[in-house]
């Protein structure tokens, strides 16, 4: 099998988040492989290697697109296990919205399905920073592929998948045939941490680089001048800050009642 | 009048109030038009009638609800289309997104998710990363595609209702043929509960109540409050993962969240920190979640949950 794990390069959650510049880009010092795409690239690991692993010939191929920066989230694919890893570069990229992003990732999947089929693309279920999940269905539309998002459990049988997603008041099981694109959820399994082998291996595993110009597309198609939907103005929410606080003397409900009263609450 | 499309998934017998929300606020934008997926009961035609609608469509085909959203986005682009809209309005569910990114690629529209409010000009507003910055956006392209999250549109019926006609809309050929089948299907138990999503208080519980959810319930049903939870207290199966709150769970933004037994890691804040009035109860002092909250409890949440629900119920009387 040849699955293409899509992992993105995110401001890690646990510092405070900035958008900068005129047109309210994220700010992406201090970026991770975004947590949300550990499941992602566990789930693909784990069907390569039910069937038999890379010795099989089965591929897992990690792409991310971004700045520099973000060949180490291709970097910590390659050593969670990750055959082979590509990063799609280019300035022009920069501030690219779901449907830019969606178009360049589309190119990018074709472009590695040139030497062998592409059997299945699998995502997050949503980028940490941007949050919309727009990008699976958007990547499934532009490749005409049925897409299956928010699996909480995936298996592939033959030349099909077999999910699980659980809505609020319904739990379904859906089928697609493949090639298919598929978003997992933190539900779906417990990513492994890079052990020293896996490091070590990562080394010797090779990293692609591809431009704009490799997958055929040009700059006015991304990036601000081809995005489709503009941020005109952001406005920083002042933090929140402590209120009262008081330890339990025995009678700490019904302080917490008379709050509540206070705050017409009741 | 520019024309608004409103995505109406399988009423039933009554419009959920987060429908009659986007059918009020799609009045504030133009000539609203319902795209109409499942039966037009009686009922829900009326209403449509009293929130001004001119014109409801409906699929050609029966199928749609067979398969993963594609052909539903086919159909409503196919709907876009034929109507001429400019904005096309959806719910924020997670199915409300996935069908509006097809769609956007259909009509090579603008998506804009997690809306809650929109001005006249079409310009957005929405928070972003897990809701520290309020940011206004829009779609440059000449069709807009966005999906409101519920409970900021107080939903009002027209001042003058309309008398909307009924008309088909053709499903292009050949729109389930690339889409996933849904081979299976159950309904899950409901709790009888406020929805939490939309529920004006929440009451959280963590790994703190150490398997037994009993005082959270509690102390919600005193308060007419949905019961939610930390990943923690949903990963040991205390309780189902449709509670969890947070950054892979459900984003709340409640006028009350009392949290209870929950340390406050970054991800349980991203769901909740845009609550009203922040109290959270926790045994620890040192727990990130004091930082946030406007009254904090260090304490035992199985001594505060009890007796502040014997109070409230004295109260109440
Ligand atoms: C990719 C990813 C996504 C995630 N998404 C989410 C998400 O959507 N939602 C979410 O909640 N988490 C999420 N998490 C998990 C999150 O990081 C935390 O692990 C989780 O929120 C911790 O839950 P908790 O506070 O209940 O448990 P703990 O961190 O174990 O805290 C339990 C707290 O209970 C207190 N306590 C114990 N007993 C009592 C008592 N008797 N009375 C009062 N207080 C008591 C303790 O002092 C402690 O502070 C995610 C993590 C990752 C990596």
């Amino acid at each position: 099998m040849k699955i293409i794990v899509l992992v993105k390069h995110v401001p890690d959650a646990q510092f405070d988040r900035h958008l900068t510049g005129e047109r309210y880009t994220t700010d992406r010092d201090e970026s991770i492989l975004s947590e949300l795409d550990e499941y992602a690239l566990e789930a693909a690991l784990q069907l390569a290697e039910a069937r038999g692993g890379s010795k099989a010939g089965n591929q897992v191929i990690a792409l991310s697109m971004g700045p520099a920066g973000a060949v180490n989230a291709v970097k910590k694919s390659l050593q969670m296990g990750a055959t082979e890893g590509v990063h799609l570069t280019d300035e022009a990229l920069a501030g690219s919205d779901a449907a830019a992003t969606s178009l360049a990732l589309a190119a990018a999947v074709q472009r590695l399905g040139q030497d062998g089929p592409v059997d299945l693309i699998i995502t997050g279920m949503a980028s940490t920073d941007g949050e919309t999940s727009l990008v699976p269905a958007q990547l499934a539309e532009r490749l005409g592929l049925p897409q299956v998002t928010f699996a909480s459990s995936l298996d592939v049988d033959g030349g099909r998948l077999v999910a699980r997603r659980d809505a609020d008041t319904t739990s379904e099981t859906v089928e697609a045939p493949l090639p298919a694109v598929v978003s997992v959820t933190d539900q779906i399994n417990e990513p492994r941490y890079p052990n020293f082998k896996g490091i070590i291996a990562a080394k010797r595993k090779s990293i692609t680089t591809l431009s704009l110009a490799d997958i055929g597309v040009d700059a006015a198609q991304v990036g601000h001048s081809g995005s489709w939907t503009t941020v005109a103005n952001a406005e920083e929410r002042p933090p929140r800050t402590a209120g009262t606080i008081i330890t339990d003397e025995g009678d700490a409900g019904i302080k917490l009642v008379d709050f509540l009263a206070a705050q017409k609450l009741l | 009048m520019a024309k608004v499309l409103v995505f109406i998934d399988n009423p039933g017998t009554a419009l959920k109030k987060s429908s009659l929300e986007l059918l009020t606020l799609a009045r504030t934008l133009g000539e609203s038009v319902v795209a109409l997926n499942g039966e037009l009961h009686s009922d829900v035609s009326s209403t449509f009638a009293e929130y001004g609608v001119s014109t409801i469509l409906r699929p050609s085909a029966q199928d749609l609800d067979d398969y993963l959203v594609a052909p539903k986005a086919a159909y409503l682009a196919a709907a876009a289309e034929n109507t001429g809209a400019t904005t096309v309005l959806l719910d924020n569910s997670p199915e409300g997104k996935e069908i509006a990114a097809r769609l956007g690629i259909r009509l090579n529209a603008g998506v804009i998710t997690d809306v809650v409010a929109v001005e006249a000009d079409g310009t957005a507003h929405k928070s972003v990363l897990a809701g520290s910055y309020n940011t206004a956006c829009k779609a440059n392209t000449p069709v807009s595609v966005l999906t409101v999250k519920a409970n900021n549109v107080v939903p009002e019926p027209a001042a003058a209702p309309g008398t909307p006609e009924t008309v088909t809309v053709e499903v292009p050929a050949g729109s389930t043929a690339a889409a996933a089948r849904i081979t299976a299907r159950e309904q899950k138990v409901a709790s009888g509960r406020p929805d939490l999503t939309d529920a004006r208080i929440v009451v959280a519980g963590g790994r703190g109540v150490d398997g037994d959810f009993g005082p959270v319930e509690e102390l919600a049903d005193a308060l007419g409050a949905a019961v939610g939870a930390s990943r923690a207290a949903t990963d040991a199966g205390w309780i189902s993962h449709d509670a969890q709150v947070g950054q892979t769970g459900k984003t709340v933004s409640p006028q009350l969240y009392i949290s209870a037994g929950i340390s406050g890691a970054i991800q349980q804040k991203a769901g909740m920190q845009t609550a009203k009035v922040i109290v959270a109860v926790n045994k620890d002092a040192e727990s990130p979640v004091f930082e946030i909250a406007d009254f904090g409890i260090v304490g035992d949440l199985f001594d505060v949950l009890p007796q502040a629900t014997a109070e409230i119920k004295k109260r109440k009387g």
